[in-house]
C-alpha cells in the first residue's frame, strides 16, 4: 500500500512536471532555444496566485489562477520580445547566456519585491481527499486536480496544434522557419504565441506546484524547471505526448527515489536519469531523429 | 621600458601586459597588507578573490575558447575542495611542511576534478549547446547532493563511510569526523593565504595564455568557429574538447582546494548552481575569450558589491542579470551588429582603415 500511495504521489508530481515540460518542449521545438527562465515564470505565477487569492485580493481560486495566467502570458511575451527576439540569428551560446540572465533577473526581482523569506502558499484546491481501501490510501485534492488538469492540458494542446490554423503554423515553424515564412506564416507572431502559451501553462503549473508544496520563495521555480526540462528531454523534445510521459516518469522516479533510496539523493537520481538519457537516447522516447546539415 | 621589448606576436604582448598588471596589483596589495592598511573585510576577501579569478579564467577556456557552455564549474570546484581538504587533513602529520603539503593538496584536488571532468566529458561532450549546458548543470547538482550526504570518519580501525547518518559510521569514540554530511568538511588546516593564492592565479593565467596560443588552443578555437570544417581537416574534435574540458575542471579543482583550505569547515551547499552562474557572469562581463577580462571582472564584481554593501547589496544580482542580458543583445543582436558595421564603415571611409574585427 505504501508503494501504491508513493506511485500516486509520483504521478501527481509528474503531472505538474508535464505541464511545465510542455512549455519547454514547445519553445524548444519552435524557437530552438532552451528557455532557462521558464522555471522562474512558474515562481512568478505562484506569486501572482498568492497575491490575488490570499494576500491582497482574496479572489476565488479559479479567478486568481486566471489572473496569474494572464500576467505570466504578458511576462512571457515581454521576455521574448525584449531578450530573445533580437538574438534570433545569434549563436546558441549567446541565446543560452541571455536565457540564464533572464532567469537570474526574474529570481532577483522577486527577491527584491517579495523578500528572501518564504511565504506559505494557501492551496487553491478545495476538493476533498479521496480515501481508498478503508483509508489506507489517501489521494489529496491537490493530487487529483494536478492529474486531471494535466490530462486536460495535454488533450487541449494536442487538439489546438492539430486542428487550428495557429497550431498548424506552429508545427510548420518548428519544421522549417524559412519555408514557413515563404508560405505566408508570420514567424515572429507564431513564436510569440508559443511563448504566451508556455507561460500561461507555467502559471497553471505554479499554482499546482505551490498547492502541493506550499512554500513559495524566489528560487521555488528553479528545481522544478530543470526537472521538467529533464522530463521534456526524456519524452523527446518537441513532442507533446512525450512531455506528458516524460513528466510522469520523472515524477515517479523522484518520489520513489525519495521513498526507497535516499531523501537527499532524490534530485541527484533525477539528474542522473537526464545524463543517462542524453548519453544513450538523446532524442528521448517519442522524439524524432535530427540530422545535422552542413 | 615595455615598449622597447619586441614581441614576435601581439598575443605575447597581450599576455605580458596581463602578467605585469597582475604583479603590480599583487605588489600594491601586499604593501598595503603589510602596512596594515587593509580592513578585515578586504583581508578576508583576498583569497576568495583569487579563487574566483581562477574559476573565471578556467571557465573562459571552455566558454570562450571552446565555445561551449559549462554550468558545472561549482561541481568541479566541490570535487577539488573535498579531495584537497581530505588530503591535507589525512597527511597533516605525515607532511608537516605547509609549503609541500598545500601545493600537493591543490594538485590532488585539481587531478581529482580533472578525472571527474574526463569521466563526465567522454559521454557528454558529443552533446552540444543547450544539452551540454544542462548536463553539466545536472552533474554539478549531483556532485553537490552526493557530497552533502556523505559521512566519512576515521578511527583506529580505518575509514568509515555512510550515506545515511553520522551514527551509522560506528566509529570509536576518539574517531575523527572528516566529512559530516550536510555540515560538510571538518578540520581542514587553514593553509591558504594571499601570497599562495596569488601564485596559483598567476600560474593559471600563464597556463591559460599558453594554452590559447598553442597548437592545441588553435585547434580548439577552430572547433569553436566551425566544428564540421575542422573535423574535415583532420582535427580530432572529441580529443580537443576533452582536453579543454579537463583543463577547465583541473583549475576549478585547484581553486576549490584553495578555497577549502581557507576555512576550517565548509559545506557542500556552497557549491551550488548559483556559484556556477556567478562565475559565468564574470566570464561574460569580462569578455568571452578574454583572460584578462575574466580576472578584472571577477575581482571588480566581487569587490564593488562588498564595498557598497547595504546600499546596493540587495540589487547586486539584479544589476548583474540586467548587464548580462544587455551585453548579450548588444554584442550578438542583429540590430546592434548592423549599427556597429554602419559606424565602422563611416570611420573607415574617413581614415581609410579597413580593419574589420572578427568576433
Amino acid at each position: 500500500m505504501g508503494f501504491l500511495s508513493n506511485l500516486i504521489n509520483g504521478i501527481s508530481l509528474g503531472s505538474i512536471y508535464a505541464v511545465i515540460a510542455l512549455g519547454y518542449t514547445m519553445v524548444y521545438g519552435i524557437a530552438k532555444m532552451l528557455n532557462f527562465a521558464h522555471g522562474d515564470v512558474i515562481m512568478i505565477g505562484g506569486y501572482f496566485v498568492y497575491l490575488s487569492s490570499s494576500k491582497l485580493l482574496h479572489l476565488p481560486p479559479v479567478l486568481s489562477v486566471l489572473i496569474a495566467m494572464v500576467a505570466c502570458t504578458i511576462l512571457g511575451i515581454t521576455i521574448e520580445k525584449i531578450a530573445y527576439k533580437p538574438l534570433r540569428k545569434a549563436t546558441s551560446l549567446a541565446v543560452l547566456i541571455t536565457a540564464i540572465g533572464v532567469s537570474y533577473f526574474l529570481q532577483n526581482i522577486a527577491l527584491v519585491i517579495f523578500g528572501a523569506n518564504p511565504v506559505t502558499f494557501t492551496s487553491v484546491v478545495s476538493i476533498p481527499a479521496i480515501k481508498l481501501f478503508d483509508g489506507q490510501i489517501v489521494i489529496s485534492g491537490e493530487t487529483s486536480v494536478a492529474i486531471v488538469v494535466s490530462i486536460l492540458v495535454v488533450i487541449g494542446l494536442s487538439l489546438f496544434i492539430k486542428k487550428t490554423k495557429t497550431g498548424k503554423a506552429m508545427l510548420a515553424v518548428s519544421e522549417d522557419k524559412g519555408a514557413a515564412q515563404l508560405m505566408g506564416i508570420n514567424v515572429n507572431k507564431t513564436i510569440s504565441i508559443t511563448f504566451a502559451i508556455g507561460s500561461a501553462l507555467a502559471a497553471i503549473a505554479g499554482a499546482l506546484y505551490c498547492s502541493a508544496y506550499p512554500i513559495l520563495q524566489n528560487t521555488t521555480g528553479a528545481m522544478p524547471g530543470i526537472k521538467a526540462f529533464t522530463a521534456a528531454v526524456f519524452g523527446g523534445i518537441g513532442s507533446i505526448p512525450g512531455a506528458m510521459i516524460g513528466g510522469i516518469l520523472i515524477g515517479v522516479i523522484e518520489i520513489l527515489g525519495r521513498a526507497y533510496i535516499s531523501t537527499q539523493l532524490a534530485d541527484a537520481i533525477v539528474f542522473a536519469v537526464l545524463i543517462l538519457i542524453l548519453m544513450f537516447k538523446p532524442t528521448g522516447i517519442l522524439g524524432k531523429k535530427m540530422v545535422e546539415k552542413v | 621600458m615595455l615598449k622597447k621589448l619586441k614581441f614576435k606576436k601581439p598575443d605575447t604582448k597581450n599576455s605580458f601586459v596581463t602578467y605585469g598588471l597582475l604583479l603590480v596589483t599583487f605588489a600594491i596589495v601586499k604593501i598595503l597588507f603589510e602596512a596594515g592598511k587593509l580592513s578585515y573585510m578586504i583581508k578576508d576577501l583576498l583569497v576568495p578573490l583569487c579563487v574566483y579569478a581562477i574559476l573565471a579564467v578556467s571557465l573562459n577556456l571552455t566558454v570562450g575558447i571552446l565555445g561551449e557552455l559549462s554550468l558545472g564549474q561549482a561541481g568541479f570546484m566541490c570535487v577539488g575542495a573535498y579531495s584537497g581538504a581530505l588530503f591535507s587533513n589525512l597527511l597533516e602529520e605525515a607532511i608537516p611542511q605547509v609549503l609541500i603539503r598545500f601545493p600537493l593538496a591543490m594538485i590532488v584536488g585539481g587531478i581529482c576534478a580533472a578525472i571527474f571532468g574526463i569521466l563526465i566529458g567522454i559521454p557528454v561532450l558529443r552533446l552540444r549547446g543547450d544539452y551540454l549546458a544542462i548536463v553539466t548543470l545536472a552533474f554539478g547538482e549531483i556532485i553537490k547532493n552526493i557530497f552533502a550526504s556523505v559521512y566519512l570518519g576515521l578511527d583506529a580501525n580505518g575509514f568509515h563511510v555512510s550515506m545515511k547518518t553520522a551514527s551509522d559510521l560506528n566509529m570509536d569514540l576518539d574517531g575523527e569526523m572528516l566529512i559530516n554530511g550536510a555540515l560538510g568538511l571538518n578540520g581542514t588546516p587553514r593553509d591558504s593565504n594571499f601570497t599562495i593564492a596569488f601564485i596559483v592565479l598567476f600560474i593559471t593565467t600563464i597556463v591559460a595564455y599558453n594554452f590559447v596560443n598553442s597548437r592545441t588552443g588553435r585547434a580548439v578555437m577552430s572547433i569553436r568557429d566551425n566544428r564540421i570544417a575542422s573535423e574535415s581537416v583532420g582535427i580530432n574534435v572529441t580529443k580537443y574538447k576533452l582536453i579543454t574540458f579537463a583543463l577547465t575542471a583541473f583549475f576549478a579543482g585547484v581553486a576549490g582546494s584553495l578555497y577549502s583550505h581557507n576555512f576550517s569547515t565548509l559545506q557542500a551547499s556552497k557549491f551550488d548552481y548559483n556559484l556556477s552562474i556567478l562565475v559565468l557572469v564574470f566570464v561574460v562581463l569580462g569578455g568571452i575569450g578574454s583572460i584578462r577580462g575574466s580576472i578584472v571582472a571577477s575581482i571588480l564584481l566581487t569587490l564593488i558589491p562588498e564595498l557598497l554593501r547595504g546600499s546596493i547589496g540587495k540589487y547586486r544580482m539584479l544589476i548583474y542579470a540586467v548587464i548580462l542580458i544587455v551585453m548579450m543583445i548588444v554584442n550578438n543582436g542583429d540590430y546592434f551588429i548592423n549599427l556597429k558595421e554602419k559606424i565602422s564603415v563611416k570611420f573607415s571611409s574617413k581614415f581609410k582603415k579597413t580593419k574589420k574585427e572578427v568576433v
